[in-house]
């Protein structure tokens, strides 16, 4: 697998090969490999290049929801401005840093990595792509997709061609999601899939879905499922959103009503989807608790305590949000720091394993409070729900939203029974 | 800025861990407090720490130390805080070496092959009143003749009680910053030195200074130049008292996680109700979280002592916090064992205590932070 042979000896040599055609980098590799390239020079290089290729209109923060870029088929572009920056960061493989350069990646190492997103930050630069293929699907076929899968999906999802979304839940599985019951039946040359899920974000606006499907209802529930990959096109797939109360609609139930899988659109080995699904989780989880802007909000804190709660020397008024304001920040940068130190301790493109539970519980939980607190300094005018000088509620709505973040991936309870067992390795109940 | 220990702090890590389980478990600091030591710490083990290189660990090696920066004092002072070491690291090793080293002096370096080899003891005299607040400090020095007179009052020194001098910070201009520090002999005319036994077993003095004479060559850096070194021995002190709160805690967590495992109750050992599960992976989150805080204020310190103090105030606020969360859920999770001298977690609660309010509280560090941040 690609990871594994990255991170044996001599991984480098064999990742250089696989950057092989691209030029820039294997010229910036090349430098690198005969020691030419230092550190500065790579950071150099790429202040340059993001100098020369950031559109001014994709720097600074975003102001809402809708500056977030998703990408797909359907995808409107918001501006010529948000389609250039996502082509030319994805021609380098920087909307997917990490990932191995053959498949489309920017075949990163970790410190790489942090140079670029050092250097993106320094411009204030947006992230010019968000995606459940970017955040889960995509560790996951790296780690567990065979050779033909990974070259069809990963590199368009590196581009931002096909959006994806995510069928795990079920209306009976939520948090004991091993109990999904949509069923794929072997049909020898296909699987036949019937059943319904259920929270399935964007489902609307996705291009394919990854599900977790019962393959044999005889096993044990965590020995039945299988993790397949389904065209959302796919006659018999159908859509219904449902209303949130942010007032938005980004979730749907999905109806799977004798859909046709193509048996290689199966992941993996048939009935092992469990391991696929629990690795994947990792992977959402670290994303939701510290990296995913499009669920946890775009909002700083200490711009609306600025904007509304501070007096003309910049000091906060009331005594009260004073102090829990810097209660919020004190936990937020020692969390921001400790998503550093996980991800530091991770081998490169593996995720944190059990850790993403305690990053999702904190990181989650942590976002709600500061949700409240903008609120809070916001007063009255953050009850505004429409119209344009709350950008349509903007704020109520996206404190709304973050509520979800406690549930969404795996609620709260569930992560600190998951850091309970796995890695406290307390007794079962 | 990588936050993992690299290669050489994680063998610090681990030697240090074996020779503290070996020689310093927590057995041998309730012997220490048994015999009611009025040292308040084993010299014998103190001199043993010393020749591995701990009091040295940031005195430059052409002064007789190892020079291994904060990062590394950090490491040690964790290990010291999961056993509960008693020792004069914090007070001599950490914040007077600091200050001795950043004032450069001969006078001053003079002082520093002592302390590098455990033979001397010096501690540092800042607080005043109840509260930890420098800025505050009233204690005053004022000309006479051809040097000082210093008047005032000295709480919570630290090791004050047993130490070989005494590094004093005294006001000599406004406030806040016109600050001097002084060095000065415990024996000498007009010191009167009180030791205060404290709820952690451990030892500080009350001083106080009655016309004491100090002249040109017992300054530490320069007239009115003291609060830039005091703050620097400070941070230090801070920064490695956060990283020991973070062992207490993490020591805490450790035997009531145990305890979780090995007490049963209604047919099953508690650590199977869900109740306390949560509250346990919680504790864990936040011990986590505080670890990194803690990493970074010693990375900062290392790479820039000068603009580290929002970092060291990160991690002693965080440390705080969570050392409290962890000593009152250890008392909780034990149950009526947890009220008794007889089991460990108490001594964990008293010596979070004592860190709570040493070299600045909650509120003190959230404050600073709050200026920082400019709310
Ligand atoms: C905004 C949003 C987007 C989502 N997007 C997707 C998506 O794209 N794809 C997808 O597949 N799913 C998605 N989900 C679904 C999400 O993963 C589930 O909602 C979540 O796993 C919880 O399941 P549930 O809603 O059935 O709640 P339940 O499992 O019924 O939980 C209800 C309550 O009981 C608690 N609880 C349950 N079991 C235990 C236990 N053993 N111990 C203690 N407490 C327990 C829970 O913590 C919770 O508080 C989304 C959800 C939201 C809110």
């Amino acid at each position: 697998m690609a990871r594994d042979d990255a991170d044996a000896p001599g991984g480098r040599a064999c990742s250089l090969e696989r950057l092989g055609n691209q030029d820039g980098l294997s010229r910036v590799w090349g430098k690198r490999m005969s020691g030419e390239l230092s550190a500065e020079d790579f950071r150099a290089d790429i202040k340059n290049w993001l100098e020369a290729n950031c559109p001014p209109a994709m720097r600074g923060p975003m102001r809402d929801e809708a500056d977030i870029c998703w990408g797909g088929r359907n995808w409107v572009y918001q501006s010529h401005e948000q389609r250039l920056w996502l082509e030319r960061m994805a021609a380098k493989g920087w909307t997917a840093p990490t990932w191995p350069g053959a498949y489309g990646g920017g075949g990163l190492d970790r410190t790489e990595e942090k140079v670029l997103r050092e250097e993106l930050d320094a411009i204030a630069a947006r992230s010019p792509l968000e995606s459940f293929g970017l955040w889960m699907l995509g560790p996951a076929l790296l780690q567990f997709g065979n050779e033909a899968q990974k070259q069809e999906h990963l590199p368009k999802i590196v581009r931002g061609e096909i959006r994806w979304c995510q069928g795990y839940s079920e209306p009976n599985a939520g948090s004991d999601l091993a109990n999904v019951q949509t069923h794929a039946e072997d049909k020898g040359d296909h699987y036949l899939v019937n059943g319904q899920k259920v929270w399935t974000s964007y489902a609307d606006k996705a291009d394919w879905i990854f599900c977790l499907v019962r393959t044999d209802r005889e096993a044990p529930k965590h020995r039945g499922i299988s993790f397949i990959l389904i065209d959302m096109t796919t006659p018999g797939v159908s859509t219904r959103p449902i209303k949130l109360i942010s007032g938005k609609s980004p979730f749907c139930e999905t109806f799977f009503d004798d859909v046709k899988v193509p048996k290689a659109n199966l992941v993996g080995e048939l009935n092992r989807g469990w391991d696929i699904a629990k690795y994947l989780l990792t992977h959402e989880r670290e994303m939701i608790g510290g990296g995913a802007r499009g669920l946890l909000g775009v909002r700083a804190l200490g711009e609306v305590l600025a904007n509304y709660a501070s007096d003309e020397d910049g000091q906060i008024v009331d005594p009260m949000l004073r102090t829990d304001a810097k209660r919020a920040e004190i936990d937020t940068w020692a969390f921001m720091l400790t998503l550093e130190r996980f991800k530091d301790q991770a081998k490169a493109g593996r995720g944190v394993g059990d850790a993403s539970a305690m990053l999702k519980y904190y990181g989650t939980e942590l976002n709600k409070r500061r949700y409240e607190l903008m609120m809070t300094a916001a007063g009255t005018d953050g009850l505004e729900w429409e119209g344009e000088r709350s950008n349509d509620g903007a704020l109520a709505r996206e404190w709304l939203r973050t509520k979800a973040n406690s549930i969404e991936g795996g609620t709260s309870e569930v992560m600190l029974g998951i850091i309970a067992k796995r890695i406290l390795e307390l007794p079962g109940g | 800025m990588n936050l993992i220990p690299t290669e050489e702090e994680a063998l610090l890590q681990q030697s240090a861990r074996k020779f503290l389980d070996d020689k310093a478990s927590v057995k041998a600091f309730r012997k220490l407090r048994d015999e009611a030591s009025t040292n308040g710490f084993d010299r014998g083990l103190w001199r043993e720490m010393s020749e591995m290189g701990w009091a040295g660990v940031l005195v430059a090696e052409d002064s007789g130390g190892v020079g291994l920066g904060h990062r590394a004092a950090g490491v040690l002072a964790e290990e010291m805080g999961k056993t509960l070491v008693a020792s004069p690291f914090l007070s001599s090793a950490v914040m007077a070496a600091t200050a001795l080293g950043t004032a450069a002096s001969s006078e001053s370096a003079a002082l520093l092959p002592g302390i590098s080899a455990g033979e001397i003891v010096v501690a540092l005299a800042v607080d005043e009143g109840h509260k930890h607040d420098p800025a505050k400090t009233t204690l005053h020095a004022k000309p006479h003749g051809n040097g000082f007179r210093l008047n005032g009052e000295k709480s919570f020194v630290v090791d004050g009680h047993v130490a070989d001098q005494l590094i004093v910070a005294a006001r000599t201009s406004a406030p806040p910053t016109g600050l001097t520090l002084f060095l000065v002999d415990p024996k000498k005319k007009g010191v009167e030195i009180e030791r205060t036994a404290t709820v952690d077993g451990r030892n500080a003095a009350r001083v106080r200074f009655d016309n004491v004479e100090a002249n040109g060559d017992d300054i530490v850096g320069d007239i009115d130049g003291g609060w830039s070194i005091l703050e620097r021995a400070l941070n230090a002190g801070r920064a490695a008292l956060s990283a020991e709160l973070t062992g207490v805690a993490a020591g805490a967590f450790g035997i009531t996680n145990q305890y979780l495992k090995d007490r049963t109750q209604f047919g099953r050992p508690i650590g199977a109700f869900q109740a306390l599960q949560h509250r346990a992976a919680h504790l864990y989150c936040e011990i986590e979280v505080t670890a990194s805080a803690v990493a970074n204020a010693g990375r900062e310190l290392d790479r820039d002592p000068g603009a580290a103090a929002g970092a060291v105030s990160l991690a002693k606020a965080r440390a705080i916090e969570t050392a409290r969360l962890a000593v009152s859920e250890g008392v909780q999770m034990h149950g009526g064992v947890g009220m008794t001298d007889e089991f460990d977690i108490g001594l964990y609660m008293k010596r979070a205590r004592v860190g709570t309010e040493w070299l600045g509280d909650y509120a003190f560090h959230a404050e600073r932070i709050a200026e920082l941040r400019g709310f």
